[in-house]
């Protein structure tokens, strides 16, 4: 293993994956860099988790953040640096760009890794396979590996010894990408950051109309938690803003405390909360796929219990 | 406009078992289907259809076994013809050599202006195939695709769902666009659809119709390879109560006990 390169166009979850980068690698001393598409005015913070050098493509044709024109630039990034490992964001960007990228080099990729070590001198990353219902651990064999890794795997860590980074710029040639950007809006969602919160309370399909998501909130605050829906509710109903989705295909959470509050416990669902330290479900079907995997259940009508147990709980402090 | 669908046959999710001695999955004998957003891809394509009957969709289909039988739903949903891609050469393929195999067959088919996929697949869901396909057939891309639209005169109109935006991003033809459940609600098609479906065009093309080779698309040439596929191991105290009351009461204490509430 000479190298680690990473990138992500979120700076959370670049930093995490720079951390990432040292802890896996920490006994063979790789270089450890950062791609930065663009100005490259994010390279200090890159420095003070670990980065010894930031490498800087900087040409208006990557503006867009079209993946191919973005891959271009990181295959050239990737010839240049001599890396054999590069450590993309799981976004939804960079489960695109990490195969892209990937395609590009004629290298083995894994995108949505829960799990990466270097095993006898090879990457081996872990991530859910037959719709979560089992992790399949994959070797990748090819001289440069391309992994996508989810966020919330590595904790984000500064250096104690501040690195003296360098900043490398790198002449790339771009052919123009045939797709354009020609709007560009953010969601209406508000914040929302339910990866990182303590405490989750997820809502189903229990939940029979969107007033009576009150009584969850009620349970929200009493827990000092966020609040999250599955997919039906966020994208069919639109009840919940998209930002709190949990599943396979939204967001995968690991807090202190997760409450699965009507919801059947699909496995693209429990795979996605797996993380979670304790698991609480309510639900009025005793044979739920989620008592399966819970650390505590409920069998009984949300709308009996809930409210019940919301009162439970202010008592309790 | 020709399009070609993409789509992967997969194992009924819903009935997969685990052993419970060594946490491995059965999966023989298990029915198979599209993935859902296969089939959101397709709908896709035949509402493209229904709006110019001069477009053609062909569905590229891989998979095994009853394959031949899974196609029908897709004929039946409104695709024109089905490629069925079926060799022992192609087992054991990681997504760089289905990506290959896909490029193939979209080449073979030799004129196909727009290619369409789910956004992932039901099974592994890795959203690696559309990217992939896109960079061998030196097409652009968009993925999570809710809104799509053909632009007269050609070109493509796709709003790309991203966590916390949305961008519409308009792209030339040939492109390769991966779809989102979003998009569209895919038809079932009525009885006769099913009857008819049985009358459409089907062919099955090998490795070698492809004029490709086991060591570029199969295990050989892979460069993601298994290690181990299990369950994880199942840790959880699986209290759970039966009596509403008593289970609140016992509940509280115990997430007390545990140290998740807030401090």
């Amino acid at each position: 293993m000479s190298g680690v390169l990473v990138f992500s166009e979120r700076e959370a979850v670049r930093l995490e994956l720079l951390s990432g980068g040292r802890e896996i690698a920490s006994s063979r001393r790789p270089s450890l860099a950062v791609a930065l598409l663009g100005p490259g005015d994010e390279a200090e913070s890159c420095f003070a988790h670990g980065a010894e050098v930031a490498y800087v493509a900087d040409d208006p044709i990557l503006e867009g953040q079209q993946t191919d024109v973005c891959a271009q630039a990181l295959a050239q990034i990737v010839r240049q640096a001599e890396v054999d490992l590069v450590l993309i964001g799981s976004t939804r960007r960079g489960r695109t760009l990490a195969p892209r990228l990937a395609q590009r080099l004629g290298a083995g990729s894994v995108t949505g890794a829960l799990g990466l070590a270097i095993r006898e001198g090879q990457v081996v990353a872990q991530r859910y396979s037959l719709g979560g219902n089992t992790v399949r651990e994959v070797a990748i064999t090819s001289p440069t590996a391309v992994v996508a890794v989810e966020a919330g795997t590595f904790e984000a860590a500064r250096v104690d010894a501040k690195v003296d980074g360098a900043v490398v710029r790198v002449p790339i040639a771009l052919t123009p990408s045939r797709a354009r950007v020609i709007q560009h809006r953010k969601k209406q969602v508000g914040a929302a950051n339910i990866e990182e919160a303590e405490r989750v309370v997820c809502v189903g399909r229990g939940v029979e109309k969107r007033e009576d998501l009150q009584i969850i909130e009620a349970l929200v605050k009493a827990l000092d938690g966020q609040l999250a829906g599955t997919r039906p509710l966020a994208y069919e109903y639109g009840w919940i803003p998209e930002n709190r989705m949990i599943g396979i295909s939204g967001k995968a959470v690991r807090p202190q405390l997760y409450v699965a509050v009507g919801l059947s416990g699909q496995i693209q669902h429990s795979a996605s909360i797996r993380g979670s330290r304790i698991i609480l479900a309510v639900n009025k079907d005793k044979n739920a796929p989620i008592f399966a995997m819970a650390d505590y259940g409920i069998v009984g009508d949300l709308y009996d219990v809930v409210p019940r147990l919301t009162q439970a709980l202010q008592q309790a402090y | 406009m020709h399009i070609a669908v993409c789509m992967k046959q997969v194992v009924d999710l819903e009935h997969i078992r685990i052993r419970p001695d060594t946490r491995e999955p059965v999966l023989d004998g298990l029915p198979v289907k599209f993935g859902d957003f296969d089939k959101n891809a397709l709908e896709a394509a035949v509402r493209i259809k229904e709006a110019d009957q001069t477009s053609k969709v062909t569905v590229v289909a891989g998979g095994s076994g009853k394959l031949r039988d899974t196609v029908k739903e897709a004929l039946a949903m409104g695709a024109d013809e089905a490629v069925l891609l079926i060799d022992p050469a192609f087992e054991g393929a990681d997504s760089g050599g289905s990506a290959r195999l896909l490029a193939a067959a979209i080449e073979k088919l030799g004129d196909v202006d727009l290619v369409l996929l789910g956004e992932g697949s039901a099974d592994e869901y890795s959203g690696e195939m559309p990217a992939r396909l896109a960079e061998l057939l030196g097409m652009p891309q968009v993925t999570y695709v809710r809104e799509l639209e053909i632009i007269q005169g050609g070109g493509i109109r796709a709003t790309q769902d991203l966590e916390d935006e949305l961008e519409v991003i308009e792209a030339d033809l040939p492109a390769v666009v991966g779809v989102t459940s979003e998009l569209n609600e895919p038809r079932l098609p009525p009885l006769t659809a099913i009857l008819k479906a049985a009358k459409k065009p089907v062919q099955q093309w090998t490795a070698g119709d492809l004029g490709v080779t086991a060591d570029v698309v199969g295990a050989a040439a892979a460069k993601a390879v298994t290690l181990s596929n299990r369950a994880p191991e199942q840790t959880r105290k699986g209290l759970v109560y039966e009596d509403p009351a008593q289970g609140i009461v016992e509940v509280v204490k115990a997430l007390r006990r545990e140290g998740v509430l807030q401090s």
